[in-house]
């Protein structure tokens, strides 16, 4: 045996734990090509879709005409909402499916710097996801998302924000009801869909439903992305409320995933991952 | 005498109306391996589970390295580590893959090289870059072996080491454990179910059943207080509740 008298640790700090949890997860995502595929094929199916419904409308519809990229851009950033927030719960989900999450809490990685490390491989999966069918907007219909500078840039990070926080929430309620709940990863945040008004304005939304939809970042941040393509202004009122609401949703979020690790602490249901 | 590397006291687990462990208090001393026993339900991955901080006990408290673990689990975890059957490494992640993370995770400087002493020692040289999921049961356990003992702890909890492992490999990793205490000082933990194992390995042994911590003491001991001639027929009088200490 070869074991040294001491080996030495260096307290790499918040940092290079979730370095070392991102570069897991990064490991998985290079050594499987279905992951990878699974990231960009559904942006970029529904691209291709609402790409061809707006060639259609665009002949069709005035309010279309008038903003012709408006449905492309909503598919790309109800994406990043969507994509967001699955790639957090994804990433949770990886560690419950591989049975791993015993070993890292056993680990010196503290819950927060875990939440953390997803939020970055969220990030790097909605830009796989949406880059990739972002990309392809611009070679099948000559529509660049990108033509929105700095509003673009804003608006990611506004629905990034948000989708963590949701990610949060649906990782919380995944490892309080365990694995039989795993379909909520994929299918709750389409709830959001009809009150984020991504295809259209706020305004159709019956008159008891708008307060409902403005209690979220997303109708902010699309009514804001309209605004932009339309009127071709920035309107900053909009980013403002959008931010404003996701910093309460990301204490929300993160509050209730904190909740549910002790929770989880206290059933044992960090060590006896299942259904 | 030394100080205790592990003091638990009082600790209990409720899960509402059933009892899972019932106030319990052992110490470990410094460079012991220490075996929890115990038929099935008895309470010992419970305990570990308490001791490791992965489950949050009803009642009592556990001290490691002089430190209560509630308050200070950040400053005790990077000196523990641990292995168990009801826990896997990610499967599609090499095994190198796999040891580079946990290393990070627990600070280990000059990782390459810890890496490739763990690689030697425990015999896993040859297969570091295939995925952990495509490995025999007894490979898998040399690499959870490996991880557990990543940041060369200082104390080590094993929840069943050998279970499913043919007798050679098993036999494989009871040596390397006598090994690693002898050269480290290290202090282990291990549950068991089995009795030659614990024979071999344990110098001192907590007895569990239904909940309960019913007797503790060396093998030795056990076996002349109970008057049998192995810890297995003290394992079954214990636990079919036919035999009282003479």
């Amino acid at each position: 045996m070869t074991e040294p008298a001491v080996v030495e640790l260096a307290p790499t700090g918040p940092l290079g734990r979730i370095y070392a949890l991102a570069l897991r997860h990064l490991y998985l995502l290079r050594g499987s090509w279905p992951r990878l595929l699974e990231l960009v094929y559904w942006p970029t199916v529904q691209m291709i879709l609402w790409g061809m419904i707006t060639q259609f409308l665009v002949t069709e519809s005035t309010w279309v005409q008038q903003a012709g990229g408006a449905l492309i851009a909503g598919v790309l950033l109800w994406d990043v909402l969507f994509r967001g927030s699955l790639g957090f719960t994804i990433t949770f989900l990886e560690e419950m499916w591989s049975r791993n999450l015993g070993h890292l809490f056993v680990s010196p990685l503290r819950p927060v710097e875990m939440v953390v490390a997803f939020m970055l491989m969220s990030l790097v999966r909605t830009l796989i996801g949406t880059g990739g069918a972002a990309v392809i907007a611009i070679i099948l219909y000559h529509y660049s998302v990108f033509d929105m500078g700095l509003a673009l840039v804003a608006f990611f990070a506004a629905l990034l924000v948000m989708s963590w926080s949701f990610g949060m929430f649906v990782s919380a309620l995944i490892l309080r009801f365990g694995l039989g709940a795993e379909s909520l990863a994929w299918f709750l945040v389409f709830a959001l869909a009809p009150v984020s008004c991504v295809y259209y304005p706020v305004s159709v939304l019956p008159d008891w439903v708008e307060p409902i939809a403005f209690a979220f970042p997303s109708s902010h941040i699309f009514e804001g992305m309209r605004a932009v393509l339309i009127d071709h202004e920035f309107r900053f009122d909009l980013w403002r409320n959008a931010m404003l609401l996701d910093i309460a949703y990301l204490a929300g979020g993160a509050a209730a995933f904190l909740f549910s690790v002790r929770v989880a602490r206290q059933r044992g249901l960090l060590h006896q991952v299942g259904e | 005498m030394a100080e205790p590397i592990l003091v638990a006291e009082q600790i209990a687990k409720r899960f509402g109306e059933v009892v899972a462990l019932q106030p319990s208090s052992f110490s470990i001393g410094p460079g012991r391996i220490v075996g929890l026993l115990g038929g099935n339900g008895a309470g010992k991955t419970t305990t570990m589970a308490i001791l490791l901080g992965l489950l949050r006990p009803t009642g009592g408290e556990v001290c490691i390295f002089g430190l209560e673990l509630e308050r200070h689990r950040y400053q005790i975890l990077p000196r523990m580590n641990f292995s168990s059957p009801y826990v896997d490494l990610p499967h599609r992640l090499t095994v190198v893959e796999n040891l580079k993370v946990y290393g990070r995770l627990y600070g280990v400087r000059r990782l390459e090289e810890r890496i490739a002493t763990l690689a030697a020692d425990l015999e896993i040289g040859e297969f570091m870059k295939r995925p952990v999921g495509k490995l025999s049961a007894g490979q898998r356990t040399r690499i959870a072996l490996a991880k557990s003992l990543i940041n060369r702890p200082t104390l080590l909890m094993l929840d069943e080491p050998t279970a499913s492992l043919d007798p050679d490999t098993a036999d494989w990793v009871r040596t390397y454990l006598e090994r690693y205490r002898a050269a480290t000082g290290a202090t282990i933990l291990l549950a068991s179910h089995n009795m030659a194992e614990v024979e071999r390995l344990c110098d001192d042994v907590i007895m569990l059943k239904a909940g309960r911590m019913v007797d503790h003491g060396s093998p030795a001991r056990l076996i002349e207080r109970y008057g049998r001639r192995n810890m297995e027929e003290v394992f079954l009088d214990i636990a079919r509740a036919r035999a009282t200490p003479l």
